[in-house]
């Protein structure tokens, strides 16, 4: 065990220099030439720094406002007027801003019929409308996925469909947006206790607080948290001014966001905007602790599933195909997609836009599983791709 | 106070002095740190988009790295058991290289963890709301800032009393090595659990994480001390006997087949199940309908293993060169397997089916390369300065001229520098 070879050191190099190295003239100099050459290259190094925006630095009130959870009437009244400031010097529009908390006995739900969505992304879009999310890069909060018939697996889904005209005979489609889990998986791990679900079921964010770890967007199961990897660019004259501190106010670059069923209106008894776009009727939400309430209807009647049960995650967003229509979509949805088509010309069927920083999107057809489609002739490679 | 205050100021002093490679190499780490900080000055300016990462890709390259450098961390314990434990001679002298690198490894996995934050201007938050014990980040901060605390207090405590010429009370520091021996394997468990335990990312959702980002910790951070001390041994007079790297040699071996047996453990399930729940590892090793960014990296890193666990077999390895070929090879190829391969497979596809593939941009690189250049720079200087305080050249009583004398070769500080020009 001990053939082991090691170089030898080299011989010691006797020592010339006695005593403690005092500062001599040349070491001076040449020591401080090196520190001013330091420093310099420090300097040219941090140089980007200038280009930082008065905006991208938290003003003194930011910096020692408190949690959410933590603040007084006082000082909630206080943030609000600073934010109401901000968006008001940014945008040139006065907010109306508010606080708006769970409504007591109200548990919100969520409820899509499958057989009238019929793809045509005008929920997705009237939520970015609504939410002063990014415009460029644009933040969607839902998406929808066009599903070959017959399969419930995800990885068979298309993202990017951009038909002329949808929908498409062979598929049904599948919005999927922040769920509202009972049992949120994005609220424990969130370190700093930065999101959490209020007693109406929505889980919330405090922007102001969120330090940008993204752990819950790795940590949710139905992709439906949001980043702002730059600094969100929302045109002044699209900005949405009926706006709540815990939903629709404008966001800073680095903070996550995600779909709260629209807060701000369903708080205050108005339905979310998906809901009152959506031009079929597939979507329907309401209180589920109101036994009349349509959603409880619809649990109660219709035999409604969550996706990914499994998880553990308990969905306050149900979905159910309608049984009279077991091979197609409701013809009274299709009905109502053809005269769309006719109204609105080219505008129907919106392109996808984008979600996340608007690179080039890598990938954007997502074809049957690798071994063998689940239906024979049901491709779902989109020609539209890339 | 003041003698300490003076022993802060020598080793700083020290760290400057050193011959032409000496200075060499600290300029050439001194100019990448400047690169990466002008890359973070940047990413503070433009927001995280100037990485590669994207909603449905959203932890890459810093994430990547702050796993393999906790494991890096970690393994510092695999010195200090055969010392303390089994009493092993030949490595007593040499446990406190691995204690330093632990917390130069640490350094770096917390600044891996700061660029990667959104708002670093908030990090204060954790301080007023910390969601413990629920959240497993919050786990890992205490963990990590413990594990640091207690290996700068081994360290510091025994270097000052190297250079006291004091023998140092063994109260004061055994039951810190040994709350040490169990911390370590705390971080590197706690980081395995903060991806286990989501339910949402099968790739990442099983048990055999923890126990095998522990048996690769085990093999690349000794590997890397086998690098560390053969370049104690070529530069500096200080004993490094052949049989502690046929300690390490061993350790690292045994450290390395468990990793690819559990490494082959976790493909088996995937691969034999073949549920829908194995796409992410489809897309890894195979690539999934055409997207196959990452399938050369795997196939990279298990040959680059599975070579250097044949060599380390055979008694070639016991020829230093051979034996630091083969620990240079497995530490590439750990950390291409626990960095790149296990991160971003997680989220390709996402949860919802979408393949979008992540590739590091070069802001991200030069940021990355900042922080390994600066932790190897403060593990330089953490070297440079341990070495004539334990070989006794630096104490108290002397002055730096013994200090300087005694070195040899690269470290020492003769030569047309600074320090000799009186």
């Amino acid at each position: 065990m001990t053939d082991l070879r090691i170089h030898d050191g080299p011989s010691h190099v006797p020592a010339p220099d006695p005593g403690e190295p005092a500062l001599t003239r040349r070491s001076f100099l040449r020591t401080g030439a090196a520190a001013v050459g330091g420093m310099a290259a420090l300097a040219a190094a941090l140089s980007p720094l200038r280009e930082l925006s008065s905006s991208d630095l938290p003003n003194l009130d930011q910096f020692l406002q408190k949690h959410y959870k933590e603040m007084t009437p006082d000082q909630m009244e206080r943030a609000l007027e600073r934010i109401r400031a901000q968006v008001e010097e940014r945008y040139r529009v006065r907010p109306h801003l508010r606080d708006l908390k769970p409504m007591d006995g109200v548990e919100f739900v969520y409820a899509l019929n499958l057989s009238r969505c019929i793809g045509c992304r005008k929920c997705v879009h009237a939520c970015v409308a609504e939410n002063n999310q990014s415009r460029s890069p644009e933040i969607q909060y839902i998406r929808v996925i066009e599903m070959p018939r017959g399969t419930l697996d995800l990885e068979q889904g298309n993202h990017r469909y951009d038909h002329p005209t949808v929908p498409d005979a062979n598929h049904f489609y599948l919005p999927v947006q922040c769920h509202q889990c009972a049992n949120p998986p994005c609220v424990k791990v969130c370190p700093v206790e930065a999101t959490w679900q209020e007693s109406d079921g929505i889980t919330v964010i405090d922007y102001d607080w969120c330090i940008g770890c993204r752990y819950c967007e790795a940590a949710c199961p139905y992709w439906a948290r949001r980043f702002n990897f730059t600094e969100p660019s929302l045109p002044r004259e699209q900005l949405n001014p009926n706006m709540a501190y815990l939903s629709n106010r404008p966001r800073d670059k680095g903070v996550m966001e995600k779909c709260h069923f629209c807060l701000h209106r369903t708080r205050e008894g108005r339905m979310p905007a998906c809901v009152e776009i959506c031009p079929t009727g597939a979507r329907k939400f309401g209180n589920v602790l109101d036994p009349d309430s349509e959603v409880s209807q619809i649990l109660r009647s219709k035999r409604v599933f969550v996706l990914k049960e499994e998880v553990g995650t308990l969905p306050r967003f149900f979905y159910y195909f309608d049984e009279r229509y077991p091979n197609s979509l409701d013809p009274e949805a299709i009905e109502i997609a053809r005269r769309l088509e006719r109204e609105e010309g080219a505008q129907y069927g919106a392109l996808p836009g984008s979600s996340g920083p608007n690179r080039d999107f890598v990938a954007s057809a997502v074809a049957a599983r690798w071994d063998a489609p689940f239906l024979p002739g049901a491709s779902t490679i989109d020609g539209g791709a890339a | 106070m003041k003698t300490y205050l003076r022993f802060l100021w020598r080793c700083f002093r020290l760290s400057f002095m050193g011959d032409g490679r000496y200075y060499a190499w600290m300029f050439l780490l001194t100019v990448v740190v400047l690169f990466g900080i002008n890359a973070y000055c940047k990413q503070v300016v433009q927001g995280l988009g100037t990485t590669g990462m994207t909603d449905q890709v959203s932890w890459g390259f810093y994430i990547a790295n702050f796993t393999f450098l906790v494991g890096m961390a970690a393994a510092a314990v695999m010195l200090v058991i055969p010392v303390y434990i089994f009493r092993n001679r030949e490595l007593h002298d040499l446990v406190i290289f691995g204690e330093l690198f632990a917390v130069a490894a640490i350094v770096m996995a917390m600044l891996f963890v700061l660029v990667d934050l959104g708002r670093p201007d908030r990090f204060h938050h954790l301080l007023l709301r910390f969601n413990f014990p629920v959240s497993m980040l919050t786990w890992d901060v205490l963990v990590l800032n413990g594990y640091l605390l207690l290996n700068l207090h081994i360290c510091g405590y025994l270097v000052y009393c190297a250079y006291r010429r004091r023998e140092p009370s063994r109260a004061f520091y055994i039951p810190f090595v040994f709350v040490a021996i169990v911390w370590a394997i705390s971080i590197h468990t706690v980081t395995a659990f903060l991806y286990s335990g989501l339910g949402g990312r099968p790739f990442w959702n099983s048990a055999v994480v923890a126990p095998r980002f522990l048996a690769s910790a085990f093999a690349a951070g000794p590997a890397f001390l086998i690098l560390t001390l053969s370049v104690l041994a070529r530069f500096t007079s200080y004993p490094v006997t052949p049989k502690a790297f046929l300690t390490l040699r061993t350790v690292v071996t045994v450290s390395l087949a468990i990793n690819m047996f559990l490494l082959g453990s976790e493909a088996f399930t995937e691969f034999y199940t073949d549920s829908a729940h194995g796409a992410s590892a489809h897309y890894l090793f195979l690539g999934l309908h055409g997207h196959v960014a990452l399938v050369p990296w795997i196939w990279s890193a298990i040959a680059l293993n599975m070579a250097a666990l044949v060599l380390l077999f055979t008694p070639w390895t016991r020829r230093l060169s051979v034996l630091q070929a083969a620990c240079a090879m497995l530490i590439v190829g750990i950390w291409i397997e626990k960095g790149m391969g296990m991160i971003v497979p997680a989220f390709v596809p996402t949860p919802l089916g979408e393949i979008v593939e992540y590739r590091p941009t070069l802001n991200e690189t030069l940021v990355t390369a900042g922080i390994w250049a600066g932790g190897l720079l403060l593990y330089t200087i953490l070297v440079r300065v341990t070495v004539p305080v334990l070989s006794g050249r630096l104490t108290e009583d002397q002055d730096f001229s013994v200090a300087l004398g005694n070195e040899s070769g690269a470290l020492a500080g003769i030569g047309s520098h600074g320090t000799a020009n009186r």
